[in-house]
């Protein structure tokens, strides 16, 4: 750890005088502070924009798994302050349980899609593909802005569910009808269901507008010798996540027209010959399929988490080669696994379906499928460890999110092996095992890249350090606490304790879990506690951090750290640099690092086969 | 563009197969295509030879040929857009409407939202002859017609895509 202290202390030394420096954009005039701050067309940022919106909704999703945890882990204990904050969904401190569903649903889809799509696509696409391309802003920015309006009134559209007297949806993150058609069925599927469906498809469309762009960029836009296979990691990531999510989003909106028009115009695509308890009548919809809606959902569904995981394997394949002062090991290697994950992708969508009436046979397909998946993981893991191997690391607060982002890969990684045979699937559907699986491998891995993205480009978008001390231990506390929480939740889940139960105390069979829940819950609370350390480390950095002085603080080779400390809108004062090499030329010919702007010398080494 | 495209393919491929899978459930119904929908195929073919001929007009500079293509071209969309719903009408009078299960119902949406495709081309269409027509600014760059062209001739083909899948798979 020593030598990163170092080079903060060589970049710290001269910026005392910080401390007094007030924020200054409330001064801007207003039509100024509108164009710059509001209706920015800025790439830059706008991938701010989505990064705070990303983080308010983060804190929301997070808050609502601290409050179911809270029921889980202490099923016969009140909480009076709840009743203050949710009012009649925890009448007398306990949270009701359809509110209950209304939390998890509402967690599964914010972090899913508003946090590590939007916040984690949104924000370093925007940001770092014109930078490492060479490109002065997106193909259009203006596409560019109206992409984050869409996502910004599909967040006010959502938030608004919250707040109606009938609850949020509460179907399930996967709103699966027939339950989440029919509005007599439950609660969150009146009003609610109709908010969030709405708040998806404009979702949706901000997502197409986006990947548009982003697609775009990377082909047409890149400076004058920055061919594809000198493009960084970062870049091929963003674009394979950025075809899928051209490719499969489409698919999600035509399942949720159709889910639409079960709901108010009478069709039966997903509703079938159904006898409703709660009005005591059969619905007069007839031959509607609801595996249906369940291909189309997971044809988008299963992509969807390489839309997530895919961007955080670019940062942290970047953030890891920078600090381990070597070159990424296998980068075509890297390219083709990405390339091989992306195809397979759309391949393997009805592993989630296993056990809902899906032929056997075609099961068997799906397995083989589903395994194949290990292939190019295995590969980028190993060559993210033979990166590492040797290396002379220097432990930065990003670093050891990279670092900590291979080891949960592996963990949850592992556990998808398990999952995805359908024999298996048989006992381990719908337990905590699956919870485990899936929020390790996607939903903690995710994070950590997209925290080893943020403290390694912070200093480029703010021009200032985060804090070094509260970034430990909010890794520490973070990595420690999801191995705590997720892990024990395995035993849980192969024992065959079911998700989506508010309340094992009275059930034999579990209740053996109560002080294991009770553990996991208070992890929980902590964690986020951290988070929330996090958060201010954030916004105190924006404002108060020590000043970055040089340009190049990392000593990276690729584009973005030629601009100046605070770039502009444009980006390069004067020409836009021209590329000479590929961007992980670290420790070469006795030198540390040789930027992709310096020209190949006539007594350089030849160029490594990459 | 392409891109675009590709995004709009995926979205009426899930919707196909959708149809595709549903047709082996229990209780599905077929339905009869109205003839009028091939008066509505011959408006779209004829709408895509047009704005060829105007792109073609456009590049070799004839500036008052291609007002009179695209002018027809956005007639024809919006010609295309009444017959497919004069369509919807004779089918729903059929008696096949979303109540039930059967076909029908994935004719209407499918349909339906190549229609509002179609009337987002018309839109930008109108967007073109309104710059046609403007005598402030002259424009020579072929690049906006190439790429409405290009979007013309998709969604022409994908109603063609979608009369013959109607017409096999019933």
């Amino acid at each position: 750890m020593s030598q990163e202290v170092n080079l903060n202390d060589q970049v710290g030394a001269m910026t005392t005088h910080e401390v007094h420096h007030d924020e200054h954009h409330g001064h801007h005039h207003k039509e100024t502070f509108i164009t710059k701050y509001v209706f920015s067309q800025d790439h830059k940022m706008i991938a701010k924009q989505f990064l705070i919106t990303g983080i308010i909704w983060a804190i929301i999703g997070g808050l609502f798994s601290v409050m179911f945890r809270l029921q889980l882990g202490f099923p016969n204990e009140t909480f009076p302050f709840l009743e203050n904050i949710l009012g009649k969904w925890a009448a007398g401190g306990k949270i009701q349980p359809e509110f209950y569903y209304a939390l998890t649903t509402m967690h599964g889809t914010v972090l899913v899609f508003f946090v590590l799509t939007a916040g984690l696509s949104g924000t370093f696409s925007n940001f770092l593909i014109p930078l490492q391309v060479g490109a002065r802003d997106m193909a259009s920015p203006f596409m560019n802005m109206l992409s984050y309006w869409f996502f910004f009134v599909a967040s006010i559209i959502m938030i608004s569910s919250l707040f109606v007297q009938t609850g949020p949806a509460s179907g399930g993150w996967t709103v699966y009808p027939p339950l989440s058609a029919l509005g007599d069925a439950s609660e969150g599927s009146k009003i609610g269901m109709d908010l969030w469906l709405i708040a998806m498809a404009l979702f949706v469309v901000n997502s197409l507008l986006g990947s548009l762009n982003y697609i775009s960029t990377i082909l047409n836009m890149r400076t004058k010798g920055m061919s594809m296979t000198r493009m960084p990691l970062t870049i091929w990531a963003l674009f394979f996540t950025a075809v899928l999510g051209v490719l499969s989003f489409p698919v999600l909106l035509s399942g949720f027209i159709l889910l639409l028009f079960d709901r108010h115009a009478g069709t039966s695509f997903y509703l079938s010959d159904i006898f409703l308890a709660s009005t005591q009548k059969a619905l007069p919809n007839e031959g509607g399929s609801a595996i249906l809606y369940q291909h189309l959902f997971w044809f988008l569904g299963h992509p969807e988490v390489y839309i997530i995981i895919l961007p955080t394997m670019g940062l942290v394949s970047d953030v890891m080669s920078a600090n381990a002062r070597k070159p990424i090991f296998g980068y075509m290697a890297m390219v083709g696994s990405m390339f091989a994950i992306a195809v397979l992708a759309f391949l393997v969508w009805a592993h989630h379906m296993f056990v809902t009436g899906l032929n056997p046979f075609l099961g068997a397909f799906f397995v083989l499928l589903t395994l194949l998946i290990a292939v190019p993981s295995a590969i980028k893991v190993f060559n993210w460890l033979t990166t590492l191997w040797r290396g002379n690391l220097r432990f930065t607060p990003g670093m050891l999110f990279s670092i900590g982002f291979v080891s949960l890969f592996i963990s949850g990684g592992l556990t998808g092996i398990f999952l995805g045979n359908s024999t298996l699937d048989i006992h381990l559907h719908d337990t905590y095992f699956v919870i485990a699986h899936f929020h390790i491998v996607m939903g903690v891995s995710a994070f950590f890249g997209m925290f080893a993205g943020l403290y390694h480009w912070f200093p480029k978008m703010y021009g200032r350090y985060m804090n070094n001390t509260l970034a430990y231990i909010h890794f520490w506390i973070t990595l420690v606490g999801a191995y705590l929480i997720f892990w024990p939740m395995h035993y849980q889940g192969l024992a065959g304790v079911p998700r989506r139960y508010l309340d094992f105390s009275g059930w034999e069979s579990f209740n053996q879990f109560d002080g294991l829940n009770r553990f996991i819950s208070i992890v929980t609370i902590m964690v986020f506690a951290v988070q929330l350390l996090f958060v201010f480390n954030f916004f105190y950095s924006i404002f108060k951090g020590r000043r970055v002085t040089t340009q190049n603080p990392w000593g990276a080779t690729s584009l973005e750290w030629t601009t100046p400390i605070n770039p502009g809108h444009g980006n390069w004062e004067g020409e836009i640099p021209e590329v000479h090499r590929w961007a992980y030329d670290y420790g070469k010919d006795g030198r540390d690092f040789i930027p992709q702007t310096e020209p190949i010398s006539a007594n350089e080494s030849p160029e490594s086969k990459h | 563009m392409w891109v675009a495209i590709a995004s709009i393919t995926m979205m009426f491929a899930g919707l196909t197969s959708a149809y595709i899978v549903k047709r082996s459930q229990p209780s599905w119904t077929s339905f009869e295509m109205p003839v009028i929908f091939w008066y509505s195929t011959a408006v779209m073919l004829a709408s895509s030879v047009t704005i060829f001929l105007a792109l073609k007009a456009f590049r070799e500079r004839e500036r008052s040929k291609y007002r009179q293509l695209i002018t027809a071209t956005a007639v024809l969309g919006v010609a295309f857009v009444v017959l497919q719903y004069l369509g919807f009408k004779e089918i729903w009078a059929s008696g096949i409407s979303f109540a039930g299960a059967g076909g029908g119902q994935f004719l209407y949406i499918i349909a339906g939202l190549h229609g509002l495709h179609v009337l987002g081309g018309v839109i930008a269409l109108v967007v073109l002859f309104f710059k046609a027509f403007s005598t402030r600014f002259r424009n020579y760059n072929p690049v906006p017609v190439e790429v409405m062209s290009t979007y013309w001739h998709f969604v022409d083909l994908l109603w063609l895509y979608l009369m013959v899948f109607f017409m096999l798979l019933q």
